[in-house]
Formats: C-alpha cells, structure tokens, sequence
C-alpha cells in the first residue's frame, strides 16, 4: 500500500504530458476540446503522430510496436493523451482488431495488417450489431457461405461507427446455421469496404451528426485467407475484443477534462450579480462530481493493478457502468451551465453564442451513447450480478 | 500507487478476522453483548489488547505497537465486517489519538500505555448539544485557579461517556478550544449512560467546577489538532463502514439466492439482481476512495481533505447499501432477529459521528474554486 507515484512512474507521466501537449497540433487538440466533430484526415494525423513515437499501440506485442509497460503507465498514458485533448488512437484499429489479429491471426495476417493497422494506413470498422442483434448479438444473422476458394456474405450490419471514413471492416458472420449452440457457428472475416455487394447507408444522429452507419453485404465475396483464426471461433474472438473495449471505456481524463471547462464557463456567467461558479448548489453539485470522478480513477487505478493475465478484472464492469454515468453527468452539466443559450445548437457565424453552448447540448444528447455502447450498462449489470455477486 | 496488502497485512487481517468471528459470528452474540451495559464485551476487548490492536498505531515508547494506518484500516474493517461493537475506533484512534498528538511524554506512556494493555478506556467528550461535527467547543469551558483547572458545562452524546475510565475533553480557554483529561470518578462530574440505535453506548457527561489536566503543554488553540485526529478517526469509520457494507451485502446476494417467492429463487428477478449489482458499484468506488484516504494519511498528506472525501463517498454508499440490503429482505430486514438491518442501524451511525456526507460535500464545494482537477496520482 502506497500512495505516491514511484521517480519512475512520475517520469513516466512528465513525459507523457510534455508529448501529448507539445507533438499533436494544437488545432487538432483545440476541436476535441471544443467537441467538434473531428475529420478523417485529423485523426489520421494524430494517429501517426502517436505511432511515430511509439506511442500507438503500447499494449501490443512488443514485435508489433508494443512497449511493454505496466497496467499503471498504460493508465496514465490513456489519462493524460484525454487531458490534452490528443484524440485517442483510433479503437477499431488499436484496441478491437489489432490485438485480435495480434493474438489469433496467421503470421501473413499479422504482416499485412498490424503495421497498417497501428499506423492508420488501414482505416477498420467494426460490423458487430445488426438490426436485431444488439446487446445480444450472439442472435447475429449476417451469414457467410463457402464457395470455392471465397466466402460468399449476406447480411446486413448496424451502429457501424466512422463507417463512412473506413477503408476495411472486421465481420462477424454465421457460418454454420446448424450449429447447436448459437455461439458456435459464428466466424469473424476481413474485407475491404469497397468490395463490389457492400453498400452503406449513414445514420444521422440526434446531434446532427453523422457518426454511425448501416452498412449491408450482398454477395460479397471474400477470398478465404481472409477468416481470422478458425472457423466457427468467431465468438472467442469477438469476447476477447469486448474485453478489450471495456479497459479504457472509462474516459476518465475526458471527463475531468470536461470538468474544468464546466468551472471556467462558470466563472464567466453572472446570475443575481454574483459568478454562477459561487453559487452553492452550482459548487456542490460540482464538487460531488468531482468527487465521484475521484472514486472512479482511484477504482481504475486499483482494478488495472490486479488485472491478471490481460484477462480485465470482473470491477471493470464497473468502470464502464460509472464511467459512462460520469461522461454524461458532465455533458449535462455543461448544459446546465450553459442554460438558456444551450437552445442555439446550431446558430451561424453571426450568432453571439459562444461555440461550448453551442454544443453543449448536440454533446449531451450524443452522449446518451456512452451508457449503451461496449456493452450497455445493463449488460453491465448483468455481469456484476451474475459473475460477481453470483446471481 | 500501490493498492495490495503485504504479507505480513494481511496475516493481521486473518488473525483480528479468527477472533471476532469467534465472538460475532453468530449474529445472536452480538444481540446478547449489546443488550447489557456497556454495549461491548470486556472480555474481547482484552482479547484485542492482547493482540496489540489496541496499541496499534502508537510509538513504541509509549507502549504501542508502532503500526501505521493501513493497519488500523485493517482492524477497522474487521470490526464493521461482524459490527463488533467494541470501540475502536473511538478509543484507540480518536481519543488514544488525540493523546498521541498532543500528550506530554508522561501523558502518552500513561494513558496509551493502559490503553494499549486494555486496563483504561479513553472517550472522547467533545460532541455538544447544538454543536455540529466541528472541531472546536461550544460551551464547556474550563477555568484555572492558582494552576489548577476546573470545567463547566455539557457534553451530549458522549461514545462510551458512562464506560470511559477517563474522558478527553474539548473545553473553552477564551476563545480558544483546549483539552483535558478528565478520570472517570473525578469530582463534580456526573454521567448518565444510555442505549443507542445501534446498540452502541453514549451518555450525557456533566461537569461542574470537575477538576481536569490539560492534555499536552501550551496555550494555543487545539480545534485543528482536533479537526485532524477526527480526520483520521473519519478515515478509520470509512473503513469500518466497508467492512460492514461488504456483510451486507453478501447477506443480500445470499438471500437473494436463497429465498424464493412465486416458485422460484429470487434472484430470477432483474429488478433485485440489477440493484444488488448497483450496491456493489457503490461500495466499490467507496473502497477505493477510503483505501487512497489511508494512504494520504499514511503520507501524511492533506489528511483533512481526504478525509472528507472519504466520507462524502461512503455516506452515500452506506445509506445506498444500508437502505437497500433491507429492501431486498424484505419484512424480515426491519426486525431485530436478524441481522441485516443491525448493519443499517451501524452504517447510519457512524455516518452521523464526525460528520456526514452532506456536511464533507458542503466544505468540498467550498474549495472547488480552488483546484483545476482533483489529482488521484502524488
């Protein structure tokens, strides 16, 4: 038991900070820290920022660009790339396909793919949930069959993020329907987006953004190299990447981020005279939050210290349960905060409204996603409840 | 950052645990110890001195074991786990604290020698009708005469006042708070014992003209000495408060399993799986949050500060857990028979000793302007 930070780990976070805040464009920081929506080519641009300092993909095997670090420094690398507004490499690549090819893909896969990959020369989307296949999506119907030397897919999938900017998509589909147990008959393939039968069709989201898609396979046909591990494995696969999906899924330094911005904006509106960041219920409400945030950080800290064998500890659950409550608490605030200019999400150039109550709202109503992504909270539960509490 | 116990912690944790589930186990032996006076068992008690628990945290010199926080974090939660109504907490880390800080090298070996040995128990007089969980005092006051002091007035509720062997006593000198150490057959001093919700003892401590011994040398005010010993002793009820949370918890998911209703167990009902879940959420969060508080006070940081951070998080698991391990009970959690409801009963007073959670959130949010983030990592 000990509190500080050891000479090493506090390097460590020196020069993290010092990264983050001086080798990614400013431009690129200030539109996260705005919330505006981020373009294909900023992304990119970070991205092979990070990479070119070996900063991409610390958790990967050390081969394939990895660093080999401790739970603790990966925690602060994530926390402080969030509280400087860097945006974090991209999740598709680097968190759900990379390790996955990493872990079970074929030697030709790994070095076709994991360079590209971490470099974001290769842009993935992930095509998990289908229309009827959501929270359980072991009830996916998108189907996979053999013919000659390919696959042949039919299907249709859904909430596809950043679809739109994607160059390749990493596919669950059935590829034995007999199967006993539905599980079994699902295998996971690669193809490029631009392979003739593939269509995609953007969803506009409640922000006015554009962020998801349905994307849908009509004869699609995939060269049979291109199956990750074996066939029928799918599942396995598919777990190992949610697992994966929820460690980070807490977005700590995001938040805190968001926090700071609540108290400055706070301090620059008058109401009765005095700055609403003096007013008591304002701080209180403030203060709760960040104390909750507090708990949330000091919970990752102890759960990423006993994470054994890259398997996630059964609390991290609970990192993405409050994790996303604490996302939305602060967007809320934010409107709050902004109060009634939180009404002029999309006034023009002429508008007196400043841009962060411009966008509070648009943010805080796309954040209602967080609680329903990687796994909904009530998938969260289930898992607290069942695997801990053994209900 | 390190959360995991050593060895040699957690041989501690397995031995203080083998010794109060021999004397708590059974939720009916708590039922018998706290139906008479004084609320907890002598016997115990001596086990615990035995032990060195109650020694703990203090310097070899005086008689102690020269253990840290994290120990007392461990003793602390071992005792809420089974509600062991000795007091702990209130004598060995806020009285037997405030000695520690503040006594002369006659005081410490005298008053913490006993107590580590179990032949004196030491309470804390300092809670005042009217006052509220602040550090200074109210109207009790003390007056000297030719060297000698004399104090006036009343504390209410006092933890243990009637047991105590010897009372710490918060008094005014001007406009300053100082302390004194008062025995418990002192003259001009009258105690009326009684029963508290959770099976605890306080009592009404009545001074008039009762002659006491300043604790320590000086004259300055003592409230932030105080403000600091009832940190650590917020740190240590946080810890308490875990051990407590975690039985009631498990006793629910216990239930949860075990009791059916409409032919089946029920546990088949999401609406009670999916609030059992949201309980261990809440305590969770709020064992981190009092493990880093331990820690602070272990580096001897801003203990104050952490403190009430601590306690705003486990005030709000404890009334979270507390009201909903008696729910999902259902009638059975209201009675005295089982166990249950005795852990609300103990969540809900510890959480109004030292100050609860609206009261630390209350002296947070009057800080919050002056921090940009609140650093989990030093």
């Amino acid at each position: 038991m000990r509190l500080h930070l050891s000479p090493e780990d506090r390097a460590f976070r020196d020069e993290m900070r010092t990264f983050f805040s001086t080798a990614v464009p400013q431009s690129i920081r200030d539109a996260v820290a705005a919330h505006r929506e981020l373009t294909k080519e900023q992304f990119i641009e970070a991205q092979r920022a990070l990479n070119a300092a070996g900063l991409a993909v610390p958790h990967w095997p050390v081969e394939w660009g990895g660093r080999d670090w401790t739970p603790l420094q990966r925690h602060i690398w994530r926390e402080e790339m969030q509280l400087a507004g860097v945006p974090e490499p991209l999740a598709f690549n680097t968190s759900m396909i990379g390790p996955v090819i990493a872990t079970f893909g074929s030697q030709e896969q790994k070095e076709r793919f994991l360079p590209a990959t971490a470099n974001l020369d290769i842009w993935w989307c992930q095509g998990f949930s289908e229309p009827d296949a959501g929270s359980d999506l072991a009830s996916l119907r998108t189907t996979a069959v053999r013919d000659g030397d390919d696959w042949v897919v039919n299907g249709q999938k859904t909430w596809t993020t950043l679809g739109q900017h994607a160059d390749w998509i990493f596919c669950l589909v059935r590829t034995d329907p007999t199967a006993e147990k539905r599980q079994r008959g699902i295998s996971l393939l690669l193809f490029p987006m631009d392979t003739p039968g593939v269509t995609l069709r953007p969803i506009e989201l409640l922000d006015g953004g554009f962020e998801v898609n349905e994307v849908f396979f009509e004869d699609v046909r995939v060269p049979a190299e291109n199956l990750v591990g074996e066939e029928n494995h799918g599942w396995d696969y598919a777990k190992f990447l949610l697992g994966n999906e929820r460690v980070g899924i807490a977005r700590i330094g995001s938040t805190k981020r968001m926090l700071i911005e609540a108290k400055e904006h706070a301090r620059g509106i008058t109401v009765n005279g005095a700055p609403l960041s003096e007013d008591p219920y304002m701080t209180a409400r403030i203060a709760e939050l960040e104390n909750e945030l507090l708990a949330l950080e000091l919970t990752a800290l102890r759960v990423v210290a006993n994470s054994a064998g890259g398997r996630p500890h059964p609390a991290s659950s609970v990192l993405k349960l409050r994790g996303s409550e604490l996302q939305q608490a602060a967007t809320e605030l934010l409107v709050d905060i902004a109060g009634p200019l939180s009404v002029a999400s999309f006034a023009d150039e002429d508008s007196d409204v400043p841009e962060w109550a411009q966008v509070a709202t648009p943010s805080y109503l796309n954040y209602r996603k967080v609680s329903i992504y990687g796994g909904s909270n009530e998938v969260q539960r289930t898992i607290i409840a069942g695997s801990i509490l053994g209900l | 950052m390190e959360f995991s116990y050593d060895d040699e912690q957690n041989g501690l944790r397995e031995a203080v645990s083998a010794l109060l589930s021999r004397a708590y186990g059974d939720s009916e032996q708590r039922r018998r110890v706290v139906g008479t006076d004084p609320g907890f068992d002598e016997k115990t008690w001596g086990q615990l001195a035995e032990m060195g628990l109650l020694g703990l945290p203090f310097a070899e010199a005086d008689g102690g074991m020269g253990a840290g926080p994290v120990e007392v974090s461990i003793v602390a939660e071992e005792i809420g786990r089974v509600l062991a109504p000795e007091p702990f907490v209130e004598a060995v880390v806020l009285a037997g604290g405030l000695v520690a800080d503040l006594g002369t090298d006659a005081q410490r070996a005298e008053v913490l020698g006993a107590l580590a040995e179990g032949t004196l128990l030491p309470a804390f007089a300092h809670t005042e009708i009217g006052s509220r969980w602040q550090a200074s005092a109210q109207s009790v006051t003390a007056t000297e005469d030719g060297g000698s002091w004399r104090l006036t007035g009343v504390k209410e509720p006092v933890p243990n006042g009637a047991r105590a062997d010897l009372l710490v006593v918060s008094a005014l000198v001007g406009g300053a708070t100082r302390l004194f150490l008062v025995p418990g057959d002192a003259e001009g001093l009258t105690r009326t014992g009684y029963r508290n919700h959770d099976g605890t003892r306080s009592a009404k401590v009545t001074f008039a003209g009762t002659p006491a011994q300043p604790l320590g040398e000086g004259t300055g005010d003592q409230a932030p000495a105080i403000e600091k010993a009832q940190a650590r002793a917020r740190v240590a009820y946080g810890h308490e408060a875990l051990g407590a949370m975690e039985t009631a918890l498990t006793t629910t998911a216990e239930y949860l399993k075990a009791r059916k209703q409409f032919g089946v167990p029920l546990n088949k009902f999401q609406a009670l799986t999916f609030r059992a879940a949201d309980m261990y959420v809440s305590l969770e969060l709020a064992r981190s949050t009092v493990m880093w508080a331990t820690l602070v006070v272990d580096a001897d940081g801003d203990v104050v500060a952490a403190a009430d951070r601590a306690r705003l998080q486990t005030s709000r698991a404890s009334r979270h857990i507390g009201k909903e391990a008696i729910q999902l009970h259902g009638g059975i959690g209201v009675t005295a028979e089982y166990k249950v409801g005795h852990y609300t009963s103990r969540l809900t007073a510890i959480d109004h000793l030292l100050g609860d959670g609206d009261w630390a959130l209350a002296r947070l949010a009057g800080s919050v302007g002056e921090h940009q983030t609140v650093d989990a990592l030093q």
